[in-house]
């Protein structure tokens, strides 16, 4: 008797499962209301990251093609993994005649960066921040090796030097 | 009848060695497991571990405090919110910091949304590993929406790098309360399915009930902490044994079970989702007014000293231990990773047990290699 009833509840419980899944699969054949997937590479241009989402870091420039790092190196020297390079060179200011330090190239290695963000976090002029691209894929480690600064950008005028 | 019998009795099969993994679909992770089997009964198991060690602990001595929280993302990263909390804490409490009520119910939140997040994850491939696929698809579902939650107030899905020393990194997003909110009744909805759908499961039930049995004795014995613990009757719950952060104030029920198999388990992770979405209700309308983040010194300093801090993370007792020589980085930094000492209760549970049943214990102490392997 036994035997019999544990067929009947074994029954059962698969019955309530399937009908769980067959729920979900016959109120979504036609309607995709509760489908969460998105098909990610067709939806490619609406897709839209969160503001904070970490993607990579970046360097803000303005319209005139001019950023506010003075390279004062606060985010080499904190970077856990080395991720950032600071290449400046020392240039006389044409106004006052003293020596200033000047953003070469701002390095940063893509593949090594652990997104943290404390070199966002300890940057004095707020130069850096998170880019939400995440389309890093390509066929070359030495692709993901950026230089941050643009080509050409100079520093934003009346961003002051710090110590 | 009777030959038969003296012949069963007779043939032995030779004892053997079978390896497990470490590219194993069922270890989870790069785990390499030596098997020593008769016929298909486990005699004994020799975990293998190494395959992805990182050196996290040597590496956190040449960073200082801040830079450190980061790395612990990457130990357990289902629990990535608790392991930040967990150094937090300490060079919190090893420095004096004090932080204010906001911060502490933004961890706890944060903590127990993480703990959903993993044991949902970890329903999801209970099952998958007992051949239910379904169950993956379900649980990833659910868990996409704390996934949201968490990109949008911490910037990342998994390793959230949130909790900094002396706060949070960033305010809680305008839409945080309106979205747990949501993700609370959604929740609500879809644990009763979890239950219809694979733990009433009469296949389901045979393959857990009555296997891998731990008693209390050896649970405590092993060191077998959190869910694992406490489905043994071990009552081991950091949140009330040493409440941190938030818990003291919130009324939860620690989940307790005796039987000790892997059912219990399964059952304990089931009900502590509850108690988790009850935390989260007594907390997600009154999060205190204040600031998110207190100022601290640019390179911290811990005294000479010891200090260790535990928190309670989705697979149990996590703790760092720090040595200070005065410095800005750790003399000597030990992490005790709960998954490292359930994987001791491995054996014991497995012994006996077929092959098949080993995959359903090492999917109930609920494994993470990288926080077995550091
Ligand atoms: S986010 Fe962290 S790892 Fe990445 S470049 Fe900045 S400091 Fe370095
Ligand atoms: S911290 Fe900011 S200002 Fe300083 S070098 Fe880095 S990006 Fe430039």
């Amino acid at each position: 008797m036994s035997y019999i009833g544990d067929i009947i509840n074994g029954s059962k419980t698969l019955l309530t499962g399937m009908s769980i899944t067959g729920n979900y699969f016959f109120k979504n054949l036609f309607t995709r209301k509760d489908v969460i997937t998105q098909l990610y590479p067709d939806n490619m241009n609406e897709l839209k990251m969160f503001d904070r989402f970490k993607g990579e870091v970046i360097m803000f420039h303005d319209e005139n093609n001019q950023h506010k790092c003075d390279a004062c190196t606060n985010c080499e020297i904190i970077c856990p993994n080395g991720s950032i390079e600071i290449v400046w060179e020392r240039v006389a200011d044409p106004e006052t005649g003293k020596n200033k330090k000047v953003l070469l190239n701002h390095i940063y290695h893509l593949e090594m960066c652990t997104m943290c963000g404390l070199c966002i976090e300890v940057c004095p002029a707020d130069a850096i921040g998170w880019g939400q691209d995440f389309h890093h894929v390509t066929r070359d480690r030495a692709d993901l090796t950026k230089v941050l600064n643009k080509p050409g950008s100079s520093i934003m005028p009346g961003v002051k030097e710090k110590k | 009848m009777e030959q038969q019998t003296f012949l069963a009795d007779k043939i032995r099969t030779q004892e053997y060695f079978l390896n497990m993994g470490p590219q194993h679909p069922a270890t989870h992770g790069v785990m390499r497991m030596v098997l020593k089997l008769d016929g298909e009964i486990i005699r004994n198991i020799d975990p293998v571990l190494g395959y992805i060690h990182r050196s996290i602990e040597k590496m956190c001595e040449h960073d200082n405090y801040k830079q450190i929280i980061h790395l612990t993302d990457r130990l357990d990263y289902l629990s990535a919110h608790m392991n930040n909390e967990a150094v937090a804490l300490l060079v919190e409490k090893a420095s004096g910091i004090e932080v204010s009520d906001r911060i502490k119910v933004i961890r706890t939140m944060m903590s127990e949304l993480t703990r959903i997040a993993s044991h949902t994850l970890w329903w999801g491939v209970m099952g998958m590993d007992t051949g239910a696929l379904t169950t993956f698809m379900y649980a990833f579902r659910d868990r996409e929406l704390i996934n949201d939650i968490m990109e949008e107030t911490c910037g990342a899905r998994l390793t959230m790098n949130y909790s900094v020393i002396g706060g949070v990194r960033y305010d809680l997003h305008e839409n945080f309360v309106k979205r747990v909110k949501d993700f609370i009744v959604h929740f609500k909805k879809k644990l009763p399915e979890y239950d219809r759908l694979l733990s009433d499961n009469v296949i389901f039930r045979k393959r857990t009930e009555g296997i891998g049995y731990i008693t209390k004795e050896e649970a405590i014995a092993f060191g077998l902490n959190g869910p694992t613990g406490r489905a043994s009757g071990f009552a081991c719950d950091i949140r009330k044994l040493k409440p941190y952060s938030a818990y003291d104030r919130v009324e939860f029920q620690e989940v307790m079970a005796t039987e000790g198999d892997a059912f219990a388990r399964y059952k304990v992770r089931i009900l502590e989702m509850w108690e988790s979405l009850r935390i989260l209700e007594q907390l997600v309308d009154q999060i205190p007014e204040g600031e998110h983040r207190v100022k601290t010194k640019a390179v911290i300093k811990l005294p000479v000293g010891e200090y260790l801090q535990r928190v309670e993370t989705a697979r149990g007792d996590f703790g760092v231990y720090v040595i200070s020589d005065g410095g800005s980085s750790p003399y000597r930094l030990k992490f005790r990773s709960p998954g490292f000492a359930n994987l001791h209760g491995l054996n014991k549970m497995s012994i006996g047990y077929k092959i098949a049943d080993l995959i359903v214990n090492f999917s109930t102490i609920d494994v993470v290699v990288p926080d077995m392997d550091r």
